[in-house]
């Protein structure tokens, strides 16, 4: 992952400490010419400042940061080839749409002519061509929105950078704008590094994922790898939903281990990182792996529960579930009306395929 | 930060006016005047460096009678400035409703605009001998001969107050309107009476406006010259009297130096008093 | 005792009451000063003997109304000039004050800004003496090492700005920090993520935001300087400030002249300031 040519960014071994306090702690990647890379974290966990450093507004550490190739330390915010759109935006009031686009090409001293066409065709590009004259109090969220990112990517930056810009938004509209940004990004072509703490609007948008936590990356890679292989229990709880069991190994044999869960149920099921016999161990077990009512039990890991609630949410629907041991556990309910019979109160049968369920070595 | 480094331009460019004004305008002439209070001439004539003007200070009981006077005047003052202002503060934050309270503080602050002058004199041609006041009481027959009611201790008070009443009452009520009425209302009922209530409640409240105030209000009357100079009695001197005295009348720099460091020590001394009492801080008293 | 509490009646009567009393005393002294301005008397008191005009257009030789009393016009003028260039001054001084001490950083920072603060405590006329001295001091050293009079360090109107301005700067710094206090840092970092210097920020961006209280702050600084007092007695040369030429006269004796001159300045000064509120208000 060394810096090559094609990388529009790279970022190597950086530190942040603010005092005593690591922000950003040894960080290391890049991200190639044209790709939508998401940095995915809790609150808190260091991705504003890590986002802050590569534009400039704070100073590493130690550590590097690159940009097509050029290095950036010492060169000023003003001075980098990256362009940031803010968490709140940070459209400047008193100007309006045009005056706010304009002011980075004033900057550089473009002719008016050419600002004036570049304006144009960057409205025309976020869907908003006759809003030039508008003053920026009068414009929905949606359209500050996209006045921040035409604002930032009439300069043509090397990479743009967003630090949760949907964050403002409501449900609906924050929907909306995910696919809206995607297919933008998609036409110009432009390198993204996109932040945000929604799980889901870094799967939907990005190229690559890198998952966060307390200023360390977790695990780096592609949407479907983060959440069908995830590296570390973080990952697993924090990409997606999963169930979660506490237990003990009981036997290895081969990719696989035999857990033993508190309350006595015998799974066999995948194992990732440092797993031995006799170990404690987390299980994680996605709630759409779990198969109500299997007529196919061959090689499954079966079981019986109690239906609590049934959570309706459209193709999104769960089972609420106990086991008899009053463990909470989520299941898929599809809606192919075939479990329409199911009742809260119920008890029914579920299994799941060892392939499915992933087995880490238990933090102390 | 970062941004404040990037650029030395910025900095120098701020930083070199305001080091020129608080340098020459500020620093030096005060310790000029300090310089100068120490400064004298022998009997032949010849600049030499004495405390004889300090000397002068305790020894002539006119000085210090005056000093005194105008310190305890000044404080005098700032209490009665205070208890004026508080109802009045009160009555336009809390009581009266609240489509009047905009016009109400800007019948309050207009007069402040006016320049002091015209204030006094305005109440010049109210009081004196010949004045309109007199006129009335005359007219209904309540004196038979014109009072004087110019020119005395008590007329001079109320100037003062009059003309620093609006730096009492506006910190006052800027404080007062972070109280929050329900406070009020929770210690009515729980049975406190009004006493209580502007004891417990209010004037801890409202202490940072207080404290801002009062320090405004006694360094205003503590530096007048116009309102005592206009409307105190001729024998009631006030000690900016006596400096412009020293500097216009009789020429003796030196010794109006020390009068004006002397006064300087003393608004500070009390200032600094008053900021310990309330435990504040001054940067917080002038925001 | 507050709205929402019930109240005697006596109660919310004396304290009315009270209230009325209080604004009888704040616009007594002015609403007299203006009423005997047209009062057709040689002296500023009652009896009433009818109205006129003469203390404002008068050409004498008895009276001499305001528009036609060259020394108190010549007065008025030069309060003009002072006020003029203090704001001016003290605007722009004061500003400088409020971005170094909310957005630089350096060493004996806090020293400085209680420095800064320190006019706020320095009664007015020490400020005129001490003015007085030093330069007094730096016109004698000139004049005993070059050999030239600076006219500068005597009594004259350059004295008097610089008198006004040293205290009157240190209320448009706090002025303009408190608006500053309130301002969006990340619209400097958007500006100069945008590609702009500091100094474009600056201009571009803050200063933008804090016309409005610039613009106020001027205004109040014209105002307190066109009415100072104390400070400018100090300093005044042989042109003296309006309020200056009115104490003189009113000390030795007044006529209604004077309160035709106070009328001007109470209608001139609440027009200001009623503009000045108009405009506060609305930026809010
Ligand atoms: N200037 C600073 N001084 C000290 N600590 C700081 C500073 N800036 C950030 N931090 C700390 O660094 C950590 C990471 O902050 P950061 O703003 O990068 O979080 P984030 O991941 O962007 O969170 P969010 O999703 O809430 O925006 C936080 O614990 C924060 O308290
Ligand atoms: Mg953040």
């Amino acid at each position: 992952m060394g810096p090559s040519m094609n990388n529009d960014l790279s970022v190597s071994n950086l530190v942040k400490k603010f005092g005593d306090f690591t922000a950003v702690d040894n960080v290391t990647f890049a991200v190639p010419q044209g790709s939508f890379f998401s940095i995915l974290g809790p609150s808190g966990c260091g991705k504003t400042t890590l986002l802050r450093m590569i534009a400039g507004f704070e100073e590493p550490t130690s550590g590097n940061i690159m940009i097509r190739g050029k290095d950036m330390a010492g060169v000023g915010p003003n001075l980098r080839p990256v362009n940031l759109v803010f968490q709140h935006l940070a459209l400047f009031p008193m100007m309006n749409v045009e005056e706010n686009i304009a002011f980075g090409l004033r900057r550089r001293k473009v002719d008016s002519a050419t600002i004036k066409k570049k304006i144009e065709a960057i409205l025309e590009r976020v869907g908003l061509p006759d809003y030039a004259k508008h003053q920026i109090g009068q414009l929905s969220g949606g359209q500050k929105q996209r006045v921040a990112i035409a604002r930032s990517l009439v300069l043509e930056p090397s990479v743009l950078l967003l630090d949760e810009p949907l964050g403002a938004l409501d449900l609906k509209l924050r929907e909306q704008m995910k696919v809206e940004l995607k297919k933008l990004q998609a036409k110009v072509g432009t390198t993204f590094v996109y932040i945000t703490h929604d799980q889901s609007e870094a799967l939907v948008m990005s190229d690559r994922v890198v998952v966060m936590n307390q200023g360390r990356f977790e695990q780096l890679g592609t949407p479907q790898e983060l959440y069908g292989q995830p590296l570390t229990p973080f990952v697993a709880q924090f990409v997606g939903d999963n169930n979660l069991w506490s237990g003990e190994i009981t036997e290895m044999s081969g990719a696989d281990a035999i857990i033993r869960t508190d309350e006595g149920f015998i799974f066999r099921s995948r194992v990732q990182g440092e797993v031995t016999v006799g170990r404690r161990a987390d299980l994680f077990l996605r709630p759409e792996t779990l198969r109500i009512q299997p007529e196919d039990k061959e090689g499954l890991n079966i079981f019986n529960v109690t239906v609590k609630t049934i959570l309706f949410d459209g193709a999104n629907s769960r089972l609420l579930t106990v086991t008899p041991e009053d463990h909470e556990l989520l299941v898929a309910l599809p809606q192919n009306r075939r479990f329409d019979y199911i009742q809260p109160g119920q008890t029914i049968e579920v299994g799941w395929h060892p392939e499915a369920g992933v087995c880490f070595a238990a933090g102390d | 930060m970062v941004i404040s480094k990037s650029s030395k331009a910025a900095l120098w460019l701020f930083l070199t006016p305001v080091l020129c004004w608080l340098l020459l305008l500020i620093v030096l002439p005060h310790i000029d005047l300090l310089r100068m209070s120490f400064g004298g001439e022998n009997d032949y004539g010849e600049h030499v460096w004495t405390l004889q003007n300090y000397r002068n200070f305790f020894t002539e009981p006119i000085y210090w009678n005056t000093f005194l006077r105008t310190a305890i005047f000044s404080i005098i003052t700032t209490i009665i400035t205070f208890l004026l202002a508080m109802p009045v503060a009160f009555y336009i934050v809390k009581v009266v409703r609240p489509r009047f309270q905009g016009a109400m503080v800007l019948m309050l602050l207009l007069p402040f605009w006016v320049s002091e002058l015209v204030r006094v004199y305005g109440w010049m041609i109210l009081l004196r001998e010949s004045g309109v006041i007199n006129h009335f009481l005359l007219k209904f027959g309540v004196v038979d001969r014109p009072v004087e009611m110019l020119y005395n201790d008590a007329t001079m008070i109320m100037g003062l107050v009059y003309t620093s009443m609006l730096f009492m009452v506006v910190p006052i009520i800027s404080a007062m309107e972070s109280l929050d009425d329900s406070l009020i209302e929770a210690a009515h009922d729980l049975g406190s009476g009004k006493l209580v209530i502007w004891y417990k409640i209010i004037l801890p409240h409202c202490k940072p406006g207080i404290t801002s105030g009062s320090i405004v209000v006694f360094m205003l009357v503590l530096g007048n010259y116009l309102t005592p100079n206009l409307m105190g009695g001729k024998n009631s001197l006030w000690f900016t009297e006596q400096i412009y005295n020293q500097f216009i009348a009789s020429f003796n720099w030196n010794q109006g130096a020390a009068f004006g460091f002397l006064l300087l020590l003393l608004s500070s001394l009390i200032i600094w008093i008053g900021l310990k009492l309330s435990r504040q801080k001054l940067g917080e008293v002038a925001s | 005792m507050i709205r929402t509490l019930p109240n005697t009646k006596r109660y919310s009567f004396t304290y009315g009451t009270f209230m009325i009393c209080y604004f009888v005393f704040l616009f007594a002294p002015l609403f007299v000063t203006c009423v005997l301005a047209f009062n057709n008397s040689d002296f500023p008191s009652l009896p009433w003997y009818g109205f006129s005009l003469d203390w404002f257009v008068a050409s004498g030789p008895e009276r001499i109304g305001i528009f036609n009393d060259s020394q108190n016009l010549r007065a008025i003028l030069t309060s003009f000039q002072t006020a003029f260039w203090v704001a001016i001054f003290s605007t722009i001084v004061g500003t400088c004050a409020a971005f170094l001490f909310e957005q630089e950083d350096f060493p004996f920072k806090n020293l400085l800004y209680f420095l800064m603060l320190a006019p706020l405590v320095i009664p007015g006329v020490i400020l005129g003496i001490s003015l007085l001295l030093a330069a007094n001091t730096a016109g004698t050293f000139v004049e005993n090492s070059f050999g030239i009079d600076v006219a500068l360090f005597r009594p004259s109107f350059w004295l008097v700005v610089m008198g006004q301005f040293s205290f009157i700067t240190t209320f448009v710094a706090l002025v303009v920090s408190a608006r500053l206090r309130k301002f969006d840092h990340t619209l400097e970092e958007a500006a100069m993520n945008l590609g702009a210097t500091r100094l474009e920020v600056i201009w571009h961006i803050t200063l933008k935001f804090l016309r409005p209280a610039v613009i106020g702050a001027g205004a109040v600084a014209f105002l307190m300087s066109f009415e100072n007092f104390n400070t400018t007695l100090f300093l005044v040369g042989s042109k003296p400030t309006l309020p200056i030429n009115l104490y003189l006269q009113v000390r030795d004796g007044s006529t209604p002249v004077i309160n035709a001159i106070s009328l001007l300045l109470i209608v001139g000064t609440f027009c200001l300031a009623l503009v000045n509120l108009y405009f506060s208000k609305e930026k809010d």
